[in-house]
């Protein structure tokens, strides 16, 4: 079983990506064996109101069950709670937002809040560090990456505050990994889409000086080929029961085990 | 039959103390991949006594000896280029000589001089006499000088090879940074431009829009310092091109522009 839980569907604002319809992600899907992934709505996160891309998501992933909503929740928006309220009633495993395309303080109290009322109900909340690389992105897309500091913050603000966190390199989960204590630690989930392999071997340092239970199975795709994350899995000695963490299994405590 | 033609491995002089640990790591990612044969460039000492984009001549004697060295070491798995720093004229056309009488099969030019200012055509020329290609260090892109190097984009690099057109050139990491688009759009018109694939990035549609520009005679596979994302594009690229063209950029594109005899398969 392997479930991808940093996964868009539609179309990104600064270039041409091919693959972005729902059919063509699980064909992508299908190419490098993922079972499952946790979408989002890629045009949404961009929009003023990115919540209003979740009606369309939740139709899309009724018609196609291998794929499961990742709903966007803006909490500088009046009605951010009843955004809330749906996506744990339409069995989202997580929700998301990123402060820095919403333009709010990313630890601000908005975010705060959110993070507090997704916790008391019982969801992870997702977030990108970034989507690019920054030395490729378009010259209009100057929206700041996601501190570190932020994702220390958040993680603070409750004990029943998740995390799932994606697109961060090595530095950045180990500034916050080791800038909390370890019951913070313990409810931050770090996608591996962005983490390199060998022969810097970032990935395989941290599942040995982090755990394997901190990392859980993402691509970035389609933005980013798929491969890529399998390929980094691939090159891991790691014991069938770890891969099998990573691969699934990690992202089901992050979602809470709920199904 | 696998080359990466964009491999580095570290020498003891350098920055990284876990130098011996990194080099077996590529050598043991490289035979999971399958690679045949890295084909690796050593720039001085990567910053312990001279910048890594600016070595000194000293330090770039160092780091041509000690790719020397390795290859002579896994004669079966190393190939290497002799780096050289234009800026010295005289000291960089020897070591090219130098090198390839010790049986380096390249050139490679990191960041020390713009790719089309006119110190590099005596390296060209050098490079030519002695049939050797010649890998370019390239910012893809670039809109302003970066710190710590003298970085080209593909547009600079095309334009010493239309001076060059005897000279195999192959552009270095198109995915490994910067706006790949910007250098696809100049590529097509210069035929002994070579694209190499490495670099971390793994964009969607990149490929398809290397070989739209390049074609596939022009591709040629690499890593640098991502192995798993160079076995990523490894995985699409036999997943969108037939048998044929797969084997193009996995190896007979680089056993082409290399000279003679530099690969078991030759």
């Amino acid at each position: 079983m392997r479930i991808d839980v940093n996964a868009f569907l539609g179309g990104y604002p600064f270039a041409k990506v091919p693959g972005t319809s729902p059919k063509d992600v699980l064909a992508a899907m299908d190419r490098a064996a993922i079972d499952e992934a946790w979408v989002t709505h890629l045009p949404g996160l961009f929009w003023r109101d990115p919540p209003a891309g979740n009606a369309w998501l939740y139709d899309t992933c009724r018609e196609f069950p291998r794929l499961h909503p990742v709903a966007a929740v803006h909490p500088g928006l009046a009605n951010w709670s009843d955004v809330l309220r749906e996506a744990v009633a339409r069995d989202a495993p997580a929700i998301r937002c990123d402060p820095c395309y919403c333009a709010l303080a990313p630890s601000g109290p908005e975010m705060v809040a959110l993070a507090t009322a997704a916790g008391a109900a019982g969801r992870p909340l997702l977030l990108a560090v970034r989507l690019e690389d920054t030395r490729q992105r378009h010259p209009n897309d100057v929206t700041p990456e996601l501190p570190a500091a932020a994702v220390r913050a958040l993680i603070r603000s409750g004990p029943a505050v998740r995390l799932v966190v994606t697109h961060a390199d090595r530095g950045f989960i180990e500034e916050v990994h080791f800038g909390s204590t370890p019951d913070e630690a313990r409810r931050i989930w770090w996608d591996i889409s962005w983490i390199w392999g060998p022969p810097e071997e970032h990935l395989a340092t941290l599942l040995r000086t982090i755990g394997p239970e901190r990392f859980v199975f993402g691509t970035g795709q389609p933005l980013r080929l798929p491969e890529a994350a399998v390929a980094k899995l691939d090159l891991l000695d790691v014991s069938p029961e770890q891969r099998a963490a990573i691969e699934s299994k990690n992202a089901a405590a992050a979602r809470g085990g709920q199904r | 039959m696998l080359i990466d033609v964009h491999a580095h491995f570290f020498p003891e002089r350098s920055p990284r103390s876990d130098w011996r640990a990194y080099n077996a790591s590529r050598l043991r990612a490289g035979e999971r991949i399958g690679i045949t044969l890295h084909v690796t460039s050593t720039l001085g000492t990567f910053g312990f006594t001279s910048p890594t984009y600016f070595p000194s001549p000293d330090d770039v004697v160092y780091g041509n000896d000690f790719t020397i060295a390795l290859q002579r070491e896994h004669a079966a798995r190393i190939r290497g280029y002799a780096c050289v720093n234009p800026n010295y004229q005289d000291h960089a056309r020897a070591e090219i000589a130098r090198g390839r009488s010790a049986g380096l099969i390249g050139v490679k030019l990191a960041a020390s001089r713009r790719a089309d200012d006119p110190l590099l055509d005596a390296i060209c020329d050098t490079a030519r006499h002695h049939g050797l290609p010649i890998l370019q260090h390239i910012w893809q892109g670039r809109r302003r000088d970066w710190p710590g190097q003298e970085a080209s984009d593909g547009a600079e690099l095309c334009r010493l090879a239309a001076r060059h057109p005897q000279v195999s050139f192959i552009l270095a990491h198109v995915a490994g940074g910067g706006d790949w688009r910007h250098t696809l759009a100049v590529v097509p018109a210069h035929a002994n431009v070579y694209l190499d694939l490495s670099g971390s990035g793994v964009d969607s549609g990149m490929l398809e829009a290397c070989l739209a520009a390049a074609g596939t005679e022009r591709l040629l596979w690499g890593s640098d310092i991502t192995m798993d994302t160079g076995w990523a594009k490894l995985r699409y690229l036999k997943h969108i091109l037939s048998p044929a063209d797969f084997e193009l950029v996995a190896w007979k594109n680089a056993a082409r522009i290399f000279p003679p005899g530099s690969f078991p398969s030759d």
